[in-house]
């Protein structure tokens, strides 16, 4: 519901939206040009009796004289007959040049303001500006939510490409987004009468002047007590009519000065509704704070770029969407299905079990499990399918599950199944399907039959457990789901460089090309394809399958991104393992089926706040490849474990070269097969103190790699916090203790 | 001051017999293409001393602005009651106003004086754009304005 909130506004007005922001970007630069041409002596130095004088002395048909908010002074003169304007020195009342508002300026302030098309383009600006509110204070909430609560808006963000670009852009530009959208809603709803508009009329024109011989305006008492830096505006009394006056408007309000005695007349203080009026506009415009206004016109210049990534996001997730056909409401429901999945697998299996269902004359409510509600009034039957992620953690879908189970209220009759989908290869599997069914039978819920875990989408498993299931409620279901496979494509061996021979950990650096891309119009039309493959960064992962029939692909994380061409993977080989072995057995030109798989929770923060990478083995693949892309120079401290310096020292040369042009700010090593027989973990208990420090300035931990060395060091890093009152779950919800391990 | 107004009020009054003396004036102001918002205007009536004597006609509608038209701001006090009923939309760059008013006969050749004070957003206000005395002899010919106004003129 909210992400329609967000989306569908953006959507349909993204054409005004970007012009509105476009345009308000070059506009917010107007306060800082004006600034820069305006000449502002010091408080106090010049008043405006003294200005008046000389630009008098300059201009004796001097009319009026305005001074702007940026500093600008401009005076309004007549000579010959013809009238003038310029801007002026206010110290020496000599001219600057001609006030000629610019052209472009004033078409693209029309521009933004009613797209050149009066009203009916107001009411349109207006109304968009509305939208803008609405998407930033939506895009907030959906934000926090996905980044696990308001205060998780100051951390690193996880996820992959737009989506990543997409939430980094709108937490840069927010708050000048919202305060634009907000001011400028404002503006246009009094425009059109929607909220009531403070005018301040100002004092009346005074009874009686005294009518005696004018003065020259430097003489004048009341004018030379108002500070120039106070002056909005000066209008002179038309000529040779005694009867006429000064009119005098300050930043404190407005009145008369009498010609002949300087006197002040019918002063009136700004009442409080115009001054927020007026800062409600200064707000908008940025106008005499100039600093704003480039604040301002940045974050507006995020709007098409947020315009796109957000396409490409709603675009993405339409067509991985599969769309819920034959729901029924929650109010109407007897049967609830509610869904855990990250990548969308698991809705296929959804699906069918919900056809199923639907054909046996249950009314069925299907929907993501965040969506849990707080009551199912009329349901008997809950069924939960989810799959696991990260380590052990939920899937996107069902990241806000928990915590909403704590507000449901289930009804007596509800009894429930949880059916999980998962993967032996990973250490924790399928445990967030164990946690929901142990989290709904804490709530008193009754299960229909005990969970079920379901390995790599077997398509067999899940019929059984439909068998099984219609045994249980009596109605017999026939569930068939046989999950597409994903998308592979051939790879290529480019190059192989082997280490680890001598001390019997053989481990090698495998560098794949897209296969196929051969010489003429064949290399084209592959070039072509090659755009249509998934987006990956080192810390994805690389599936390969192996060449036995019937035998499920293993994983091997990425040390290279999409953007440099090349997968880039290090294998360990596994005694007598198929798919490991297989791969230590290529030699350069053979090729592979592999396909990609985004692992957006292992990422290094962005920012500047210190990464500490700790690995062993194989596992320092990704770690390189997040060290070769920190050409920001962040603090990155590299500790890894292997068995010898001269046998399977992965990556020397390379991470050598990192240290020098300081990618890498510090490299740790341990060898178990040498003089020092050091594992990585002595390496961090002998960096404690440091390491500690470092934790504390707010550093992020990346662990890869085995899940024995996983363990060590997670044992490692509880003592280390200790002292902080600290544990490495508190880090890991922050999002700063993450691991890939296997 | 009352019956000049009265007399005035004419312009827009039906309710009112015309009086034998009065006269239809029709008053006609171009403007340059100065390039900018539409311009407010304010067509007003001093005496030979330059004392504001009624309201003629005001272009634009938001009377937040009107203290932008200085000298008819002075005269008219900003008074509603001034220009109530003589008001109609700003006119864009380059077109032309024309307004058809009785006027009472004893103003004209009397001294008094047609003037015009204009402003446009984030230009320069002018006061007496125009000012031209309100003649027999005057009547047919343009005369240019100081700002924003490219000829003025009124017939009757
Ligand atoms: C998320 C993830 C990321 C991974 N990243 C990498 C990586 O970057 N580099 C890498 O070399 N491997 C990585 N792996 C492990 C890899 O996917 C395979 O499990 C491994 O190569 C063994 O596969 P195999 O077919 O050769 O062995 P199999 O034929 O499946 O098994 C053969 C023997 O090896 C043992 N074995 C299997 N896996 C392991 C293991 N992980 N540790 C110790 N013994 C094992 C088995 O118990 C068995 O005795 C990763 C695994 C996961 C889940
Ligand atoms: C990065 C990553 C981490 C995973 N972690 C686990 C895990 O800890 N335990 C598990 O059982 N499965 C894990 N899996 C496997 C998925 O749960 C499994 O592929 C599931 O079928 C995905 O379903 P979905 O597409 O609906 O999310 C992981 C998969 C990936 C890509």
């Amino acid at each position: 519901m909210l992400r329609i909130l967000h989306g569908l506004p953006g959507l349909f007005a993204v054409v005004f939206l970007a012009t509105l922001a476009v345009t308000g970007s070059i506009l917010a630069l107007a306060p800082a040009l004006d600034r820069a041409g305006a000449v502002v002596p010091p408080a106090g130095d010049v008043s405006v009796a003294q200005m008046a004088g000389r630009v008098v002395s300059n201009y004796p048909g001097t009319e009026q004289i305005v001074r702007d908010l940026s500093g600008q002074v401009v005076v309004y003169y007549s000579r010959d007959g013809q009238a003038g304007a310029n801007r002026v020195n206010p110290v020496t009342g000599e001219r600057l040049g001609a006030y000629q508002p610019s052209a472009f300026f004033v078409w693209i302030r029309d521009l933004h303001r009613s797209f050149l098309l009066d009203t009916p383009g107001r009411m349109v600006a207006g109304i968009s500006a509305a939208l803008m509110l609405l998407i930033c204070l939506s895009g907030m909430v959906l934000l926090a939510r996905r980044s696990g609560g308001w205060r998780a808006l100051m951390r690193p963000l996880a996820g992959t490409g737009s989506k990543r670009v997409h939430a980094e852009i709108a937490r840069l530009a927010v708050l000048g987004l919202l305060l634009s959208a907000l001011t400028g809603s404002f503006l246009s709803a009094q425009r059109f009468g929607l909220l009531p508009e403070v005018s301040d009329p100002g004092p009346g024109f005074p009874a009686k002047v005294s009518g005696g011989q004018p003065r020259p305006v430097d003489q004048l008492q009341a004018l030379s007590e108002v500070d120039l830096n106070d002056l909005r505006e000066l209008v002179f009394p038309y000529p040779d009519d005694p009867q006429d006056v000064y009119s005098l408007t300050t930043t404190g309000g407005s009145g008369f000065v009498d010609q002949a005695t300087g006197e002040l007349l019918q002063f009136q203080p700004r009442s409080t509704g115009s001054v927020v009026q007026q800062w409600i506009m200064r707000l908008h415009t940025g106008e005499g704070l100039w600093w704003l206004g480039l604040i301002l016109g940045v974050a507006a210049l995020g709007v098409p770029a947020l315009s796109v990534t957000g396409a490409i996001i709603w675009w993405q997730r339409r067509r991985s969407s599969v769309q819920v056909q034959d729901n029924v409401t929650v109010a109407e429901a007897d049967v609830v299905v509610l869904v855990g999945s990250e990548a969308g697998a698991t809705w296929g299996f959804t699906r069918a079990l919900q056809t199923e269902l639907t054909k046996a004359g249950f009314r069925v409510h299907c929907a993501e499990m965040n969506a849990l509600a707080h009551s199912y009034p009329r349901a008997a039957m809950l069924f939960v399918l989810t799959s696991t992620y990260g380590d052990g953690d939920a899937p996107a879908s069902a990241r806000q599950f928990m915590t909403r189970l704590r507000d449901f209220r289930a009804g007596s009759a509800l009894k429930y199944a949880v059916l999980g989908f998962g993967d032996r290869q990973f250490p924790n599997f399928c445990q967030f399907a164990l946690e929901a069914d142990e989290a709904l039978a804490g709530k008193g819920l009754s299960r229909i039959q005990p969970v079920e875990l379901i390995d790599r989408c077997s398509a067999a498993r899940f019929s059984e457990w439909g068998d099984r299931l219609g045994t249980a409620i009596g109605t017999p279901l026939s569930l068939s789901h046989d999950p597409v496979p994903p998308r592979t494509f051939r790879l290529e061996l480019a190059q192989r460089v082997d280490y680890g021979l001598a001390v019997q950990a053989p481990t090698s650096i495998l560098r794949f090309r897209l296969a196929d891309a051969g010489q003429g119009w064949r290399s084209w039309f592959f070039r072509a394809r090659r755009h249509s493959l998934p987006a990956f960064e080192a810390g994805d992962l690389l599936g390969i399958l192996p060449p036995q029939e019937g035998q499920d692909a293993r994983f091997y994380s990425l040390a290279s991104s999409a953007s440099e061409g090349v997968f880039e993977i290090c294998v360990r080989k596994q005694p007598g393992g198929l798919c490991s072995g297989y791969l230590h057995g290529l030699k350069p030109g053979d090729s592979v089926e592999a396909f990609i798989r985004q692992n957006p929770g292992f990422r290094p923060a962005t920012g500047t706040v210190p990464v500490i990478l700790i690995g062993a083995g194989a596992g320092i693949g990704p770690l390189t490849g997040f060290i070769r892309k920190n050409t920001a120079r962040n603090p990155m401290y590299l500790y890894w474990g292997g068995r010898s310096a001269n046998s399977d020292f992965l990556y020397q040369p390379e991470l050598g070269h990192y240290l020098k042009d300081r990618r890498l700010t510090g490299l740790s090593t341990a060898f178990s097969r040498s003089d020092e027989r050091a594992y990585v973990q002595d390496r961090l208990r002998q960096d404690e103190r440091a390491l500690r420090k470092l934790v504390e300035t707010g550093a992020q931990v990346l662990v890869c790699g085995g899940r024995d060395m996983a363990a060590g060091v997670k044992q490692v890093f509880e003592e280390i916090l200790q002292p902080l009152r600290l544990e490495v779950d508190d880090l890991r919800v922050q999002g700063r203790y993450l691991e890939d391990v296997y | 001051m009352k019956k000049i107004l009265l007399a005035l009020g004419l312009a827009v009054s039906v309710a009112l017999p015309a009086l034998a003396q009065a006269r239809e004036v029709t008053f006609t102001t171009e403007l340059l293409d100065y390039g900018g918002d539409g311009a407010y205007m304010a067509l007003y009536l001093t005496d030979a001393s330059g004392a504001y004597r009624g309201t003629l006609w005001v272009a634009g509608k938001k009377s937040k602005y009107y203290k932008h038209l200085s000298g008819w701001a002075r005269g008219s006090r900003l008074d509603p009651a001034e220009y109530d009923g003589l008001t109609g939309a700003s006119i864009t760059s380059g077109r032309t106003l024309k307004i058809t008013l009785d006027l009472d006969d004893a103003l004209i050749d009397s001294g008094h004086e047609v003037r015009v004070d204009t402003a446009v957003e984030d230009m320069r206000d002018n006061r007496a754009d125009v000012a031209v005395p309100l003649t027999t002899e005057g009547a047919g010919k343009p005369v240019s304005g100081r700002g924003y106004v490219r000829s003025f003129r009124y017939d009757f």
